[in-house]
């Protein structure tokens, strides 16, 4: 499964929400991963989604496969629209 | 022997060396026989769990040492230690590769901070110094080195290594370490901000110190001079013993004076002030005896980020420093930024002289959507306690005229919207060009104070690039060229009922401070850690004989000269030393 976000965070992906992201998915079973430009990373690392280097403004894909799919990909898309840092 | 370096904290700090184990191990390679695999993941996958468990302890000491801003750098080294695509992909590579763990661990460490150094985000390259942290860690964990046996150690060890990392530091114990000296470092590295935090004497910058000595050699770190002794004559470590008593008794002294005023022998007041860059160093400040801010830098508030700061973040920032500060005058600084201070979302050209360049408010003249948004933020701030505001990098009248044009219409939109601000709040300038020091009488009738920035003025003055350290020896403060200007700022000022703050760090220098008080200096702003010895050294001059001494050094030639000779005149300023 997947969903289009747009990140609105002034700082992007940076430290902070980087760290909130791992943990979130690192809570599901199934494989999350965040797309930017046909660049795929692993949610679950934090050195993945750092080198991904997401900015405000930047679209990117949340992709979720396996067990509790559906329940990962509505729960990463709500926190990364809601990230504030 | 004696090696120089960069004095990076104050103090003096006497012991044997201990010598901090870097990550510069030898890794040697070793094939694995296939039986033995399992056995090598599972010695790895031990190490990385006790580095976790470290790090849990570093975690939980450096916030409470330093707050949870310093420990946040830890809770991701553990994220690191916890994650798939690095922790995974060596375990992976183990078992495909049948290689030793330590091996496949520095070939996996290397992609990544090649990865990361080779991004164009300097958040994203100084990751790389985190995961070279992180696998250090794990590097020592896997050939049984102890990273920090300091709790084996007796007595005060002097900390050498070839550079200190954030984790490192954060575990130093004060009880233990007298002081610490790296090869590498500069004042403003990560390393030294923090043995300033800790109150731990450093030199850093000493080139191969860390090659050189080894255990059992004893060590005294000047942190004053920024030098290092290594096994030193008994006379000069009884030398030294004594010089770190008095200065801990001076320290003792000193603190007595945080709620004292600034007051000379024959009882003329003059304020001491602190240089701040945001709310937190307020506190401090305050607490530190300021009797004001003499320079809040607010490019702080525009650095280190991807877009402009707010109005209503600005005035966030502005209205806790106000208030922290109470009755006592906050001097805020409109941005001074350019030049080497540059921001990434604003695409400014490169420049072939960027001190001569496009900067402070040649940029917000042009800018006025910048400017006007921070001016809108200090008014607003304004309500909330004694705020005055002052323009860097005024060279001509009508820079300051058409500063002032834009005050006012954000004034008059300010008033028109109902937001109420101070509208008595004192505008003044800072006096950094020799322009403005020249024609200081003709600013005066203009301003409500002045502020002397000397780090400009004197590197305006001599053409000398104080970063160049070949032509170090023109960067002088009391060179008379400079001092002459000085008085010409004051008695300008003070012609029309103005008052002279100074911001440089000439300001907090005890060998200049009788002299700007002869000269008549108002207001003297400078960094925390010197304004209770500014303090204690003013109130042991008289007013009356500084102005004699400033009078014979403006009759004088040369800086050196001018140096000795006040040193001589006010034998006391030994004694601060």
């Amino acid at each position: 499964m997947e969903k289009k976000v747009v990140i609105t965070n002034p700082t992007g992906l940076h430290a902070r929400p980087t760290a909130i992201l791992v943990q979130k998915a690192s809570s599901f079973p199934c494989s999350v991963s965040i797309v930017k430009e046909g660049k795929k990373a692993n949610a679950k690392s934090i050195m993945n989604i750092m080198a991904l280097g997401v900015k405000q403004h930047d679209e990117v894909n949340v992709v979720t496969e396996g067990d509790q799919e559906a329940e990962a990909l509505a729960a990463i898309v709500e926190l990364l629209e809601n990230l504030k840092d | 022997m004696e090696v120089k370096g960069i004095a990076a904290a104050a103090g003096y700090g006497l012991g044997y060396v201990f010598l901090l184990q870097d990550a510069k191990v030898e890794v040697v390679r070793k094939d694995l026989p296939q039986d033995a695999i399992e056995t090598e993941v599972s010695r790895f996958e031990g190490a990385v769990r006790q580095a976790i468990s470290e790090l849990e302890v570093v975690r939980q000491t450096a916030s409470e040492k330093m707050g949870e801003d310093a420990a946040a750098i830890f809770s991701a080294h553990i994220m690191m230690l916890e994650d798939p695509e690095y922790i995974g992909a060596i375990t992976q590579k183990i078992r495909q590769t049948s290689v030793n763990a330590e091996s496949v661990l520095e070939e996996v460490t290397r992609e990544f901070v090649a990865l990361f150094e080779g991004m164009d985000n300097e958040y994203l390259r100084e990751r790389a110094a985190d995961l070279k942290d992180v696998s250090g860690r794990l590097l020592r964990g896997l050939l049984g080195i102890k990273s920090m046996s300091l709790a084996d150690s007796k007595g005060e060890v002097i900390l050498c290594a070839h550079d200190l990392t954030p984790s490192d530091t954060a575990q130093l114990d004060r009880s233990k370490v007298a002081g610490f000296v790296t090869n590498v470092g500069g004042r403003t590295s990560h390393s030294a901000i923090m043995a300033r935090t800790m109150g731990i004497p450093a030199v850093v910058g000493l080139k191969d110190i860390a090659d050189k000595v080894q255990p059992g050699d004893f060590l005294i770190v000047d942190g004053n001079d920024g030098k290092v002794l290594v096994n030193p004559p008994e006379a000069v470590i009884e030398e030294y013993r004594q010089k770190q008593a008095k200065a801990i008794a001076r320290k003792n002294e000193f603190e007595k004076l945080l709620n004292e005023k600034s007051v000379t022998r024959d009882g003329v007041h003059v304020e001491v002030a602190a240089n701040i860059g945001n709310p937190d160093d307020a506190k401090s400040a305050a607490n530190g005896g300021a009797e004001g801010v003499g320079l809040y830098r607010t490019e702080f508030l525009y650095m280190g980020r991807k877009e402009l700061p707010s109005e209503e973040e600005q005035f966030k920032a502005y209205k806790e420093v106000a208030e922290v500060f109470g009755k006592r005058p906050v001097v805020i600084r409109t941005l001074d930024i350019g030049g080497d201070k540059e921001l990434s979302y604003l695409e400014m050209p490169e420049e072939m002289n960027p001190f001569l360049g496009y900067r402070a408010i040649r940029l917000c003249l042009d800018r006025t959507d910048i400017f006007k948004t921070q001016l809108r933020a200090i008014l607003r701030a304004s309500s909330f306690g004694n705020i005055k505001m002052m323009y860097p990098m005024i060279a001509t009248l009508s820079e300051l005229r058409a500063a002032n044009r834009i005050l006012a219409e954000v004034k008059q939109e300010l008033t028109g919207e109902n937001i109420s601000f101070n509208a008595q709040m004192e505008v003044g300038i800072m006096v950094e060009i020799p322009a403005a020091a020249v024609l200081a009488h003709q600013f005066a009738k203009e301003v409500d104070f002045f502020s002397i920035g000397t780090n400009d003025l004197v590197q305006y003055t001599l053409a000398v690039d104080r970063m160049n350290e070949k032509i170090s020896y023109l960067y002088q403060p009391l060179n008379p060229s400079v001092l002459h200007l000085i008085q010409n700022v004051i008695t300008a000022a003070h012609n029309e009922k103005k008052w002279v703050g100074m911001c440089g760090e000439m300001a907090g220098d005890l060998t200049a401070i009788p002299v700007l008080l002869g000269m008549g200096l108002d207001e003297f702003s400078m960094s925390a850690s010197s304004m209770l010895p500014a303090r204690a050294l003013i109130r042991q001059l008289s007013k009356q004989d500084m102005v004699s001494i400033a009078k014979a050094v403006l009759e004088m030639d040369d800086a050196e000269a001018i140096r000795t000779y006040v040193e001589q005149r006010v034998p006391v300023i030994a004694d601060f030393k």
